[in-house]
């Protein structure tokens, strides 16, 4: 593998990654759901555990693991917060133990929590495009619906139609994202791209066009502003990308008050 | 006669145990109903109980076939953040049957969170009354709203009778005699 090539694979697999966690980021806000971004990513860290175990690429192991919570939690009609912690202590503590009992999965264990993008190799594009392409497509069939169910609840309630298949599809798209996510580009650095950038868009759009537009586009542009710095200061890239989502969206989000005289 | 759109014969509904009725009332195409009654008597209860929100324990609820419903809450949902303006929350509530109403349009350009409380009603109840259900339920829509944004409401309504079924619950009697083609006491029998 030459030089180009061994950042070319990782830095495009995570930029389509940054550009599809922020883009159903901006949904779980609106949902109020973002905690979900967090469970779905601890039970990816564990499936992928397990997975490797298993003898399954850990990309493929982290889908399954985020899949089987989402399906849970839509067939088991689970709702709110308390389901989204249980899944992040259930993820928590079989990450961890898969990790103390076998030497690969403490080495990917460990990569997975601080968030190595470089170890993405061909089978992570592969999974990132897949998301993007799933994620463009679910959430031009899944965003009327969402977004009209948000703000005006109960209407399909009231004419009786059915709205779980909607709901188990939103549940199973953040599923992926963040199992494709966390093994990519780590737990943390999946859930601040998840987090970060829709928090900035909601406070200075003017319009959820805008908002999306922003969210996106904040996301790609912390990305790989991370990746080149994590390269130069050759540090961790997951702590870097969090670190610097955060100071950028808070130093943006001042400025922008104080722009509007909020 | 035209087929009523809603019919309440004897109703009386609630959700572990009854709460409201028995009520008979009717409601017939481009009729605006008003439901009245004191706090706590059920009025909300019998319009879940339209919206399969409420079980119905006795009597009968006899709903059009094919009869499409619109259903705003006693409080419309009102994030801390919402970055939509006017446009886009009607656009995503369907309201596109026609051009809303002239007092709405300077708000329309704004996000919906940086409305006032009484904005963001009428905004909300418009957002029913644009779309194309046939019967529009409405839980209380004089919240939040001074005396102008009353006689706005209430001249919507009045502009709505003859073209969309409207059925309201309110506590607010004189608010209803403006607004209604017709007025039914809950709690009355």
């Amino acid at each position: 593998m030459t030089g180009d090539t061994l950042f070319l694979l990782p830095f495009l697999s995570g930029l389509l990654v940054a550009a599809s966690l922020s883009l159903l980021g901006a949904l779980l806000r609106l949902r109020e759901e973002w905690l979900a971004a967090l469970g779905f990513a601890h039970l990816a860290g564990a499936g992928g555990l397990i997975g490797l175990a298993l003898h399954l690429p850990v990309v493929l192991g982290a889908a399954l693991g985020a899949a089987a919570g989402a399906l849970l939690k839509g067939l088991g009609r689970l709702h709110g917060n308390t389901v989204y912690a249980l899944m992040m202590l259930a993820g928590w503590s079989a990450t961890l133990l898969m990790a103390a009992n076998s030497a690969l999965g403490s080495v990917m264990g460990h990569a997975m929590v601080e968030g190595q993008l470089y170890f993405a190799g061909d089978l992570h594009l592969v999974a990132a495009v897949a998301l993007g392409g799933v994620t463009l497509a679910g959430l031009r069939w899944l965003m009327p619906a969402l977004v009209r169910e948000r703000l005006l609840p109960g209407q399909d309630a009231a004419n009786r139609l059915p709205t779980r298949r909607r709901h188990l599809g939103f549940d199973l798209l953040t599923a992926l994202g963040m199992a494709v996510g966390t093994a990519t580009i780590g737990l943390m650095g999946a859930f601040a791209l998840v987090f970060v950038p829709p928090w900035l868009a909601f406070r200075v759009a003017r319009r959820w066009r805008q908002a999306l537009a922003i969210s996106v586009g904040f996301g790609l542009a912390g990305y790989t502003a991370a990746f080149a710095l994590a390269l130069v200061l050759d540090q961790p890239f997951g702590p870097v990308l969090v670190g610097l989502l955060l100071t950028t969206a808070g130093g943006l989000s001042v400025v922008s008050r104080r722009l509007s005289g909020a | 006669m035209p087929q009523p759109l809603l019919v309440a014969d004897a109703l009386v509904a609630g959700y572990g145990q009854p709460v409201v009725g028995p009520l008979s009332f009717a409601v017939g195409p481009g009729e605006v109903v008003g439901l009245w009654g004191a706090n706590g008597c059920g009025k909300s209860t019998l319009l879940r109980a339209v919206a399969h929100q409420a079980r119905v324990f006795d009597g009968r609820l006899t709903r059009r076939p094919g009869l499409k419903l619109a259903w705003q809450r006693q409080q419309p949902v009102r994030l801390d953040e919402m970055p939509l303006d006017g446009h886009e929350y009607l656009r995503y509530a369907q309201a596109d049957r026609e051009a809303p109403p002239a007092r709405l349009s300077p708000w329309l350009d704004r996000r919906i969170d940086r409305l006032s409380g009484g904005q963001f009603q009428l905004l909300a109840v418009w957002a029913m009354l644009g779309g194309r259900a046939d019967l529009v339920l409405l839980d209380e829509p004089t919240n939040n709203l001074d005396p102008a944004g009353q006689q706005t409401l209430a001249d919507i309504l009045r502009a709505e009778q003859g073209a969309r079924a409207v059925l309201l619950v309110s506590h607010e009697h004189g608010f209803l005699q403006r607004a209604c083609s017709r007025v039914v006491e809950v709690g009355a029998g």
